[in-house]
């Protein structure tokens, strides 16, 4: 068995009276690419924040390749080698395309080598009719073609994604799974999606998360044909 | 290189117009300026406060000359009395997550602690070694610019001027190089998106931090020129209202340049030097209408329109525009 | 015992001029997210059309209650015609814009009343607690702070003005897609918000020495206690007031009143750091 690179125990989160993300137990191995789905609110998102450190947990720890990270400031949980996509591309609108990757590649390399990285991530990920272009004039998709080059180009063995496939062309998300197989074979992903289509395309293994727990664990295919997931979740987007 | 010659023309050129005495003043707020545009125009850390340290950097310099009766470790001290001070601040509020309008309000009560404090300290108790910090009324009499290590041979007059002048093109220099080196560039990017740099790794705290009191040092090297310049320094250093000029210069020369904040603060300082001249009109009022017209028609300032324009006319491909709508969004971005 | 006596007063004194240099500014804060940092010079104004109207015959009371209000709410209206409206959602451009226009009138106010100290006395009379002898105006300071809370709570509680305020105050975007137009809610806000400030300064116009100059000493002080107020206006205005007000006259009386100023600012700066939305951004949450 492969070594366990994230892990939760009793992940807590409140919100005044409300409970976000209730008790979660959760586990994902080396080179693993595992999916949160579930209905909006079902605390996939809180739990996606908990795990970065862009939120401190209330109860319940964190742990990433058996340190305990429950504490931690993004930029220290991003520090270890673990690779974050928020929801909204969130990227340097001023600056181009090649200065935005650099500065993701130069937190872990030095200036020459990084400036190597960029032109082979600018390479592997199709970007280099743009490279030049302010991101503030790149279409939606482009965007987040360039945040997952943020992301791959730290060459991460844990890989964050909230929502990566939302308001993007057929194309794109095609584009966007090959990068993200590619990415799998060096680290861990996790994907917090709603696009069921998408879902069935890159992945295996599905988390359910419905009222801020862990509702199920399985196989894609078992967890879509399951009657409770359907009742909750396709039920209702039916 | 270029910079180099075309400084060298300046210094050589400019004395022909204008007086040395006069130039040299123009000189030391473009270094003000400077320091408030690299922090503000790069960094994206708007701060109200920028007056406080150039005073810090005067009353450091003086104090210490009195003292010390030479005037080389003054100089070094008013550089690092400031950035100590501001590291300090710098760090209680970036590590408490504080943005914009908290940043100003803290920056803003702190200019007015140290001028509320310095002001009220006009009595003989008020020492510091055998400086007396004399209140409302200053500190004159202090040792002024000599030749490191002979305290009678003084710098003064055109000479002074020459000191100034190359000092500014000096740390102009060495602002570009921070620009460019892999510092600066990731300070650019945390005035893009804090948010996103963190999650790549940056400890933007610290980043802030350390760039916050970089433009309190300049800030205190150039108040430290300014008493020497003018060889008292009084509480108005400290002021509101020269922490609002330092705003104006930044503004009307052009956020986001090196050039824009030195030319801005020399010019207006000129202008306000000619306005000294005539009573017609207040000198305030046209300040303050000056800052209020390049809000509202010409907020990206004077040298980044200039250079659109030259873009626009000359180069093939209308980048202009880009860079408007580029500073447009820093603004949008600075306005939360 | 008389002593005790005296420092409630001046307790009392310290944070009720608190609430009346920081309404205008906070009612402005509070609806239109502006920060207005002419809000100095709009008192500076109140101080001087006060004087002018006093010197020109108008009894005093009118001349602070009615006159030095309405002169400064128009000149608040036009000034948000001409720069502030074109700058709504851009925090820092209206701070900035307003900078300028507090400059600005500091230069008219020059030009016109000339750089001297002008002044009025107080229309009501010292009195004696025991060996202690005190400012019989405070207590009308201290009213005024009062009567002003009492009637910005009724207004925005009791009247149909006063509701759209408030779902204005909540979400601006909501009243717009009621049918109110937030083009003239924020002009009628304003228009308040100057007038407050104009009363402000005409009240206290007879304490202070006036020069052109004078309203720097209050900005900051608003300024502050807007901000650490947060976002509930009445209940961040009582809270902060009183505690920067207290905090005030603490050490203006353990030390002196430079000190006690000093005090004020640190306290402000540490609040600002423990809570950086306001007092009322973790306390008395939802309060008006």
């Amino acid at each position: 068995m492969a070594e366990i690179v994230l892990e939760t125990h009793g992940l807590t989160m409140r919100f005044g009276g409300v409970v976000a993300a209730n008790n979660v137990d959760f586990k994902l191995r080396a080179r693993e690419l595992r999916c949160l789905i579930g209905p909006n609110g079902a605390g996939k998102s809180t739990f996606f924040k908990c795990v970065t450190g862009l939120q401190t947990p209330t109860e319940g720890e964190v742990c990433m390749r058996g340190l305990e990270t429950t504490q931690w400031l993004p930029h220290q949980i991003a520090s270890l080698g673990v690779g974050i996509k928020t929801q909204t591309p969130n990227v340097m609108d001023a600056l181009s395309v090649f200065e935005n990757i650099w500065l993701g590649a130069r937190r872990f390399h030095d200036p020459r080598e990084a400036t190597r990285k960029t032109h082979e991530i600018i390479e592997r990920l199709a970007l280099g009719s743009i490279a030049r272009a302010d991101l503030g004039r790149l279409a939606h998709g482009e965007r987040q073609r360039v945040e997952l080059g943020l992301v791959a180009v730290g060459d991460p063995w844990l890989v964050l994604l909230d929502e990566p496939a939302a308001g993007m062309s057929a194309e794109d998300v095609e584009r966007m799974t090959g990068i993200i197989h590619e990415l799998n074979k060096s680290a861990a992903i996790i994907i917090v999606e709603h696009d069921m289509q998408f879902i069935r395309s890159i992945a295996e293994m599905v988390t359910v998360f419905h009222q801020g727990a862990v509702l199920m664990e399985d196989h894609v295919d078992r967890v879509m044909s399951d009657p409770t997931v359907r009742n909750v979740y396709l039920g209702k987007k039916a | 290189m270029i910079t180099a010659l075309v400084t060298a023309i300046l210094i050589w050129v400019m004395p022909m117009f204008i007086g040395t005495y006069t130039l040299t003043v123009l000189v030391v707020y473009g270094m003000l300026g400077l320091s408030l545009g690299l922090i503000w125009g790069f960094g994206g850390i708007l701060c109200f406060g920028q007056a406080a340290f150039f005073g810090l950097g005067a009353y450091t310099y003086a104090i210490a000359a009195i003292n010390i009766g030479e005037s080389t470790i003054p100089m070094v001290l008013a550089v690092l009395v400031p950035a100590i001070f501001a590291a300090l601040l710098g760090a209680m509020m970036f590590y408490g997550r504080l943005t914009d309008v908290y940043l100003g309000v803290i920056t803003l009560v702190v200019t007015l602690i140290l001028f509320k404090f310095i002001n009220s300290t006009a009595g003989p108790q008020y020492v510091i070694g055998t400086a007396r910090l004399g209140g409302f009324n200053g500190i004159p009499g202090f040792q002024t610019l000599n030749l490191p290590g002979n305290p009678d041979a003084y710098i003064w007059g055109d000479s002074y001027f020459y000191v100034c002048a190359v000092l500014m093109a000096v740390v102009f220099l060495l602002v570009a190089a921070l620009l460019r080196s892999s510092f600066g560039r990731i300070a650019i990017g945390i005035r893009e998106n804090e948010t996103r740099m963190a999650l790549m790794g940056y400890d933007v705290r610290a980043r802030k931090t350390v760039l916050f009191a970089i433009g309190a040092a300049i800030a205190g090297l150039a108040g430290a020129l300014f008493a020497n310049w003018g060889e008292i320094v009084t509480p108005n250093l400290f002021s509101l209202s020269q922490s609002a000029e330092i705003i104006i210069w930044c503004i009307v020369g052009g956020l986001g340049t090196r050039v824009g904040p030195i030319l801005g603060a020399a010019g207006l300082a000129y202008l306000k030097f000619l306005l000294g001249q005539q009573s017609v009109i207040d000198n305030t009022l046209i300040t303050g209408l000056i800052l209020v017209l390049f809000v509202l028609f010409l907020p990206k300032g004077i040298v980044p329109a200039v250079t659109g324009l030259w873009k626009v006319s000359f180069a093939s491909r209308p980048l202009g525009r880009v860079h408007q709508q580029r500073r447009m969004r820093q603004r949008e971005r600075f306005n939360g | 015992m008389d002593l005790s006596v005296v420092i409630l007063v001046e307790m009392l004194y310290a944070v009720a001029s608190l609430i009346l240099v920081s309404a205008g500014l906070a009612v402005v804060f509070g609806m239109m997210k502006v920060i207005n940092l002419a809000h100095g010079e709009f008192m500076m104004m109140g101080g001087y059309a006060t004087i002018t109207a006093v010197s020109l015959g108008v009894n005093i009371f009118l001349a602070i209650l009615v006159i030095a209000p309405l002169v400064v709410g128009l000149i608040g209206l036009v000034v948000e015609r001409l720069v502030i409206r074109h700058l709504y959602g851009r925090l820092v451009d209206t701070m900035l814009a307003t900078w300028g226009l507090s400059l600005f009138f500091i230069g008219l106010a020059t030009m016109i009343f000339g750089n001297t100290t002008t002044g009025i006395s107080t229309p009501i009379p010292g009195f004696a607690i025991g060996a202690y002898q005190i400012n019989g105006y405070n207590f009308f300071i201290i009213v005024i702070a009062i009567l002003l809370l009492v009637a910005m709570l009724t207004v925005l509680k009791a009247t149909r003005a006063g509701l759209i305020a408030r779902g204005t105050m909540q979400r601006s975007d909501m009243a717009a897609a009621l049918g109110y137009s937030p083009d003239r809610i924020y002009m009628a806000t304003f228009f308040c918000g100057s007038a407050l400030s104009g009363l402000a300064g005409a009240v206290l116009a007879p304490l202070v020495g006036l020069v052109p100059t004078s309203g720097g000493a209050y900005i900051a002080k608003a300024f502050i206690t807007v901000i650490a107020g947060g976002p509930s206006l009445i209940a961040g205005l009582f809270s902060s007031a009183g505690f920067f007000g207290i905090v005030n006259q603490i050490f203006t009386f353990a030390i002196s009143p430079v000190i006690g100023e000093v005090a004020l600012l640190v306290a402000a700066v540490i609040l600002l750091r423990l809570l950086p939305q306001g007092i009322t951004g973790k306390f008395f949450k939802g309060k008006l």
